[in-house]
């Protein structure tokens, strides 16, 4: 199936792309002879999404606003098989990670990447990362435009930016197209709101310092609205203030968000503002032409009618309770009549959340190309997502995912687990995050006691940076080490919707790694026996307070 | 340290530290530590035949900020050189930026000097070397900067 409603590469991307494998091609045969330092070859390899990880290096494939082809994910299975274990782990930041890639191998996994217009380009180091969107982009029923067009002209000018590709810290762009915000976007270095002003235009609400790890905060808006054309102009002046004024003295003050919070909003802003006047009528002001041209990529596919109610679907509706559920939780509203967008659901019972084995990526390559216009995408929840299934072809994709065993009606519940991968695989990580997962989805395994709960996000990280985004979780769960004890510490209350982002608030002392399914269940219990109807699991918590929960949880451990 | 340009021939001017030069600000050479307001150049560029941008560890970019200011902002002409830890894998981003001449230890500088602006026939982004970015080639022939 062609890639036609997508960005495609053209032959500048293409050749930037092959240039850029050949200076990386350079720099390892560089480091094999001896001729670069770790510490030279370091910034080098981690710009090119090569990390040294516990047992091996670890290559990071950027999945630009989270948007495969099945070609491109069938590339992707071809490489897990060829340069590593046969299998890859969807990250929260819409990126793929290998685990296993052997150094010499590295710069011909780039190239078989390539082939299929992808790259590991800037997924790490100290520059502007893989830019993420709302991935129900382009299909959502809720959605005002579809960000992948702003995300794809983000990609390409950040992409080898000569002036900030040594940035103080990494540095995180997400953008959504819709209210309801799918991309987490006020707890990024910089969120992107498109929305619709009285007057009738489409811009973007600005917001800048927002972030997790060890200082989790909200970013403050600096701009209410940006006129489209006006984004570059807007992201490098801001990018410049940070680049000039960001702390460098430590490591764990460089990001924006202390920057934003040292000099206060007002004063971040006057300065974004002054340099966003001096560049807004250069260069970076985006022709009509050039954002037309990008966008015409985007187009919606061109999805033939189909009827609104399929009589197969109200029937299993009815009779087959597994398939219901699965409608319920793994299915949401497509701006099209007779379309629906499925997730398939990377976290089985038990299982390692967001792990896929070379023949799963196939799997869900065909399914995408029999069913849903040959595109998948990559949540931030660490799932995959079929963004045009016709209602009729539900039962079919339902069974084929069962099939894969990626159709756990859980999405959204308490079983869909964000964890990063922790201890296991991650030279960061203070303790094991995906076991503690794999014990809390399988204790609450039974899918029908999971759609009683309810709506329930539980996050967990195995180290203060955040990546499996505890602190936003409605139950956040974070690993820290002890004296050499890996214990683990509860918060309640985190949030990612629009207008309700919070940063939770820690529940009491950490515990040990075999009393949390307790406490889970502590929590659980506390909250269906106070929950009033329709109430979701933060909302009572919001209500109650933290006082019940701790109660509880603390009398059980 | 041995010193670098694309011409052969860098600057024989001594650079004299901001803060001493801006009691003498004629003198042609300025030594600019990163965190130095380039902005207080303004009304000098067109008398400044070298200014000096320092790079006190490579993953510290500070100096590419400054350096695209002077060049695009300030529209200084002068030799532009990058000094302390100066890198050859960073000379990519240092031309893109503005400067023409390095300073650095490391063993196959030049080589990588001779090669430097052969490493990336496309770029994505309008700065001061004043090559055409993708997104204006691909309007078609007016492409201009």
């Amino acid at each position: 199936m062609p890639d036609t409603h997508f960005y495609r590469y053209d032959d500048y991307d293409r050749t930037l792309v092959r240039e850029r494998i050949a200076q990386f091609r350079d720099q390892v045969r560089r480091r094999l002879a001896g001729e670069l330092t770790e510490e030279q070859f370091k910034p080098l390899r981690l710009t090119n999404g090569l990390y040294l990880q516990l047992h091996a290096y670890m290559l990071r494939i950027a999945i630009p606003y989270g948007t495969l082809s099945s070609r491109q994910l069938r590339k992707l299975a071809d490489i897990a098989r060829r340069y590593d274990r046969g299998y890859g782990h969807f990250t929260t930041r819409q990126n793929l990670q290998l685990n296993w890639i052997r150094l010499e191998d590295a710069p011909d996994a780039l190239a078989a990447l390539a082939e299929v217009d992808m790259h590991a380009m800037q997924t790490s180091g100290n520059c502007i990362r893989n830019v993420t969107a709302d991935h129900f982009a382009g299909a959502a029923a809720d959605e005002i435009e579809d960000p992948r067009i702003w995300c794809e002209i983000v990609r390409q000018w950040s992409t080898l930016h000569p002036e900030f590709s040594f940035l103080p810290r990494k540095f995180k762009i997400a953008i959504t197209g819709s209210p309801n915000d799918r991309a987490a976007v006020r707890v990024h270095d910089i969120g992107l709101r498109l929305w619709r002003n009285p007057e009738g235009r489409v811009g973007f609400e600005v917001i800048v310092g927002g972030g997790l790890g060890r200082t989790p905060m909200i970013g403050k808006t600096l701009r209410e609205f940006l006129p489209r054309e006006e984004l570059l102009a807007y992201l490098e002046a801001t990018l410049r203030v940070y680049n000039r004024y960001g702390r460098r003295d430590n490591l764990y003050k460089a990001r924006i968000k202390i920057l934003v919070h040292e000099i206060g909003a007002e004063k971040m802003r006057a300065e974004v503002e002054a340099e966003y006047a001096a560049v807004r009528d250069g260069a970076l002001r985006l022709p009509a032409a050039t954002i037309e041209a990008i966008a015409a990529q985007f187009a919606p596919p061109a999805l033939p009618h189909r009827p609104a109610i399929a009589a197969e679907v109200e029937r299993l509706r009815l009779e087959d309770r597994a398939f219901a559920l699965w409608l319920r939780s793994n299915t949401a509203p497509h701006r099209l009549a007779g379309y629906r967008i499925v997730t398939a659901s990377l976290k089985p019972a038990g299982a390692p959340p967001g792990d896929a084995s070379a023949a799963q990526m196939d799997g869900v390559a065909d399914i995408a190309d029999a069913f849903s216009q040959g595109e998948v995408r990559v949540s931030h929840e660490q799932n995959l997502v079929f963004p045009h299934v016709a209602v009729d072809d539900l039962p079919e994709v339902h069974r084929a995912l069962g099939r894969l065993g990626f159709a756990e009606a859980n999405v959204g519940k308490i079983g869909d687990i964000i964890a990063c991968p922790g201890l296991d695989y991650c030279a960061l990580a203070n303790a094991r995050s995906i076991p503690v997962a794999q014990r809390i989805s399988g204790h609450f395994a039974e899918l029908a006691r999971q759609h009683d709960i309810g709506d329930l996000k539980i996050k967990i990280s195995g180290c203060i940076n955040a990546c499996g985004h505890h602190h936003v979780g409605h139950i956040g769960i974070l690993g820290v080490d002890k004296n050499g004890v890996e214990l683990y510490q509860i918060s309640l209350g985190g949030d990612v919707d629009f207008g309700r982002t919070a940063i939770g608030t820690i529940l009491g002392p950490a515990i040990e790694a075999d009393r949390v399914v307790g406490a889970v269940d502590s929590l659980v219990a506390t909250y269906l026996e106070r929950r009033t109807d329709g109430e979701r699991f933060v909302d009572t918590y919001r209500r109650v307070g933290a006082q019940p929960f701790k109660e509880r949880v603390y009398a059980a451990v | 340290m041995p010193l670098f340009s694309e011409s052969g021939a860098p600057s024989a001017f001594t650079t004299i530290p901001f803060a001493d030069w801006q009691s003498r600000t004629d003198w042609p050479a300025v030594s600019l530590a990163n965190t130095d307001p380039v902005e207080d150049l303004a009304s000098h560029v067109g008398r400044l035949r070298l200014i000096e941008l320092h790079f006190p560890k490579f993953s510290d970019g500070r100096a590419y900020s400054q350096a695209r200011l002077l060049r695009g902002r300030l529209g200084y002409r002068g030799e532009l050189r990058a000094t302390g830890n100066v890198l050859r894998d960073q000379l990519p981003f240092l031309l893109r930026c503005g400067f023409d001449s390095f300073e650095s230890d490391q063993p196959g500088f030049d080589e990588a000097l001779a090669s430097a602006r052969s490493l990336f026939s496309v770029v994505y982004q309008a700065t001061e070397d004043g090559r055409v970015p993708a997104s204006r080639l691909r309007l078609g022939a007016d492409a201009t900067v």
